[in-house]
């Protein structure tokens, strides 16, 4: 019943707005995939046309190995879900998820089993009867995840499913989600501009900016392996710090880290730094360089250390305190970068790379009521 | 369909208006119908302030009763009017002694425009009045500002373009009012005969005989529909406008 | 501490006064304005007794007159619903050029006067007029009878449907349309099943406004009928001429029959609404 999806060079333009430009990423047969991107990023239009609500201005879907470009919405057996639901909200629960059905003509007495079937599974049984305006907002949503699955779609389509509810619902929905999928194998293609939820719960990522892909991989590649200085910002937090490169190491003063491979000598780089990604040392290593402790947040387990550089660049660690020890403010210590992510300057555009030094927080600040793209 | 009006040539138009006691007609009409949407402006906003923030019993009843004009036919509302104010009747009787004159008059002209073009303007104004959020007026009181400032300063300019729509669509009513005014009037010329009135009475061969005919009438009407086909086009503008910069707020 | 307690009450009192004044004008604002003409009417119609309403009723161009009457608004709702039901999906959902134009065209009937719609129907459709020599070969009278009546009151009427569908259809957005869509719909399944669910009542009210409309109009059809008696008198037009020949008793009768009729479908359709909102909520 899955089908696997494939979009190849879907380009789309509203007025002079490219909000979509040349996209190409597979979706695996039976698998989740997340369309992560900030608000904007093109993400929605393209999950819109491969269900066929948008037209694309050039380029192909194909849904398990058929052309799909040209078929209208009705002819695309995908299912939908939307944000804010759209549940039919002059029909029950009951009518709302048979709809698929009955508008297929299939007899009422399958019809019955399948929403019951439904229901069941998406633990709302005792509401069938109920209208949607008596449901919570994350009753209504599994409605609708309901309603999209009577039909047996080859494909499941999410457009910010979560995005209106509140961060607990949020997170039980989530967990939900991946159980569901787990369960009914659905191919399964999801929008969102939540980092957490696409590394949590996708197989594979297709990160998204200004209408572009940034990359596609599965989680750990994404967070690890950043292809571009927009995915390193935009995944994960992370410590920008900028330097000079000499013999592919990256100098900000008289610091150095190591990584800068391709970029040639005396170009600008741009170096990301996961928190955790940091070693607190008493004394100088090959590696390792001069850093002064500003302040220490104490969270429990783990602390903030807020430390600056001798260049002026900030820079903040997230560690374990089994590892930092008596480490006070006003000390000066040695810090050693693990792993870190080095891009020629000129690659990252103004968000990537906004105050040097400042950690580039993971977009959960995003409000629920930007316009989706 | 205007082409039909002046094919007949200006010429037509310069007659009618010189004559039948056209001119005064016209103005009539015109006076009338400013009266009116200026009186309404007033009133039809009173009234919606009062269905969205003043609560009492009957509330609804009195808004189903605003809701009358819509329903009762023109003509029926003139035929109201003089059964309430003709001359035979109690009421009528008594105004008349004390030298009120409605029927037959211009007071009844505007009596009838009033209820018709009523429910026009506290339509227009009621669904702005509540989407209008009470944050502002709130911040105003807590201000200093007393009620009739507040309502001046906050509530008065979020309104105006409402208002201004609800009078223009009531103006535009009232130019083109017939059936509430034919009997009410009493259509004396020069002083109770408004166009649209005028305008039958043109077309209708017996009143004149064949002095006139549908070329002034076109003409009339012509003049009469430019005014009205204006008046929709900046309604249109001020509506929309104002639509826009609820959007952007 | 106890002047702010004293200014306080005192604000409150002088809102209370406020509200109170505001409250009193408007009634008698209302009162005078409409409630009492339809006291009037009421009183002067039923005056006479009910024998009086029973002998109008059964003169024979009075039933001819509600006939006729009776004809116009059924063609005239039909064909407004549908095709503002129409242009109101246009007008909601599309963009396009000249938009602004067609919604100003929309309320144009509204502000122009019946008796300019009259007179234009008469110049195209009546001797030398543009559409005349059509009908002519086809043997067709159109001014003068009531084909032209029901044209022009169907003209008169359109905006009601129109006005009262647009908002509501904008306010419900389009992606319950869409959801219906993507679970296999066709356009006018989805129509029929979710859109005209949702336009309930909004239709129904401007289908009622539009009723009430085409049997109150007057000017447009006097001119359009040549009101020859028996034949092409609309209730209106009957009351027009019952006035005209002292029948006025008749004329009240009528004029309080066709209000009664209107304000009785307004006031259904209001009930309706409020008790179905009220389930809903």
């Amino acid at each position: 019943m899955a089908g696997s999806i494939q979009v190849r060079g879907l380009t789309k333009s509203f007025g002079s707005f490219r909000a979509v430009d040349d996209v190409t990423f597979e979706a695996a047969e039976g698998t989740i995939t997340a369309l992560l991107g900030p608000s904007g990023s093109g993400k929605s239009t393209v999950l819109r046309m491969i269900a066929g609500l948008e037209q694309p201005d050039a380029g192909s879907v194909w849904v398990a190995g058929e052309e799909l470009t040209e078929a209208s919405v009705q002819d695309r057996r995908l299912g939908f879900v939307f944000q804010h639901y759209a549940l039919f909200r002059h029909m029950t629960v009951r009518k709302n998820v048979a709809f698929g059905l009955s508008v297929r003509r299939v007899d009422k007495g399958t019809q019955r089993e399948r929403v019951d079937e439904l229901l069941e599974l998406v633990g709302l049984a005792p509401f069938g009867d109920r209208y949607p305006d008596q449901l919570s907002g994350g009753q209504r949503q599994r409605v609708a995840l309901a309603r999209a699955l009577a039909p047996r779609p080859q494909v499941l389509l999410l457009d910010e499913p979560f995005g209106a509810l509140d961060a607990r619902v949020r997170q039980e929905l989530r967990a939900w989600l991946d159980h569901l999928h787990r369960e009914l194998g659905v191919t399964s293609l999801f929008v969102t501009h939540d980092q957490e939820e696409a590394l949590e719960l996708a197989n594979e990522i297709v990160v998204m900016n200004h209408g572009r892909v940034e990359q596609v991989g599965p989680a750990d590649a994404i967070y690890n392996q950043p292809a571009t200085p927009f995915v390193a910002a935009f995944v994960g937090a992370s410590n920008v710090l900028r330097g000079t490169v000499w013999e592919r190491h990256v100098h900000f003063g008289h610091s150095i880290v190591a990584g800068a491979h391709e970029i040639p000598d005396g170009a600008e780089a741009i170096a990301y730094i996961r928190p955790h990604d940091i070693e607190i040392t008493g004394e100088a290593g090959s590696t390792s360089f001069p850093v002064a402790v500003e302040r220490r947040t104490d969270m429990g387990w783990m602390s903030k250390l807020h430390l600056r550089l001798e260049d002026g660049q900030p820079l903040v660690a997230q560690l374990p305190n089994e590892e930092i020890v008596g480490v006070e403010a006003g000390q000066r210590l040695f810090a050693n970068l693990r792993n870190p992510k080095v891009f020629a300057a000129d690659r990252a555009d103004d968000e990537s790379a906004t105050v040097p030094g400042a950690i580039v927080a993971p977009a959960e600040t995003e409000t629920q009521t930007e316009a989706q793209v | 369909m205007l082409q039909s009006g002046f094919g007949n040539g200006l010429g037509n138009l310069q007659d009618a208006l010189n004559s039948f006691g056209a001119q005064n007609a016209i103005k009539l009409t015109l006076m009338m119908a400013f009266l009116t949407a200026i009186i309404n402006g007033v009133f039809g906003t009173l009234l919606a302030y009062i269905f969205v923030r003043v609560p009492f019993p009957g509330r609804d009843l009195l808004s189903t009763v605003v809701d009358l004009p819509f329903a009762v036919p023109t003509l029926v509302a003139g035929v109201m009017l003089v059964a309430l104010y003709g001359p035979h009747s109690t009421v009528g009787g008594w105004l008349e002694r004390h030298g009120i004159h409605i029927i037959f008059a211009p007071l009844g002209i505007l009596l009838a425009l009033l209820f018709v073009t009523l429910p026009l303007v506290v339509r227009s104004v009621q669904p702005v009045l509540i989407e209008l959020d009470t944050a502002e007026e709130e911040a105003a009181r807590v201000l200093g500002a007393g009620g009739l400032t507040t309502f001046r300063k906050v509530v008065f300019p979020a309104l105006r373009p409402a208002i201004t729509a609800g009078a223009l669509l009531a103006f535009a009513r009232s130019l083109g009012e017939f059936g509430a005014i034919v009997f009410v009037s009493g259509n004396i010329p020069n002083k109770t005969l408004t166009a649209p009135v005028l305008i039958t009475q043109l077309l209708n061969p017996t009143t004149f005989g064949a002095v006139a005919g549908p070329g002034e009438a076109a003409a009339v009407s012509s003049l009469l529909f430019l005014f009205s086909f204006v008046l929709v086009l900046i309604t249109e503008r001020v509506s929309s406008h104002s639509l826009q910069r609820a959007s952007e707020l | 501490m106890s002047t702010i307690s004293t200014s306080a009450r005192a604000d409150r009192r002088k809102a209370r006064l406020w509200r109170a004044l505001m409250l009193s004008v408007a009634l008698l604002y209302v009162a005078v304005l409409l409630l009492a003409p339809l006291g009037g009417i009421i009183y002067y119609a039923l005056k006479e007794g009910l024998g009086e309403v029973g002998h109008t009723f059964r003169q024979s161009d009075v039933r001819h007159a509600f006939y006729l009457t009776a004809i116009i608004m059924v063609v005239t709702v039909i064909v407004t619903t549908f095709f503002g039901i129409i242009v109101a999906l246009v007008l909601a959902r599309d963009r396009f050029v000249g938009k602004r134009l067609v919604s100003a065209l929309v309320d144009l009937p509204l502000a122009v006067s019946p008796v300019i719609v009259g007179l234009m129907a008469v110049l195209l459709f009546g001797r030398g007029g543009w559409f005349e020599p059509f009908f002519a070969a086809r043997g067709i009278q159109v001014i003068f009878a009531l084909p032209s009546m029901i044209l022009v009151t169907i003209f008169i009427s359109i905006p009601f449907v129109i006005r009262e569908v647009v908002p509501v259809l904008q306010e419900l957005g389009m992606e319950e349309e869409q959801a219906a869509w993507t679970l296999g719909a066709s356009r006018l399944q989805t129509f029929r099943r979710v859109t005209l669910p949702n336009i309930r009542w909004g239709l129904l009210y401007g289908i009622a406004l539009s009723a009430a409309r085409s049997i109150g109009e007057v000017g447009a059809v006097l001119i359009v009928s040549g009101s020859l008696q028996g034949q092409t008198e609309t209730a209106t037009l009957y009351i027009l001429r019952a006035f005209d020949q002292y029948q006025e008793q008749q004329a009240y009768i009528v004029a309080l029959t066709l209000a009664s009729f209107s304000i009785v479908m307004l006031i259904g359709i209001e009930t309706l609404k409020r008790r179905a909102s009220r389930e809903a909520g």
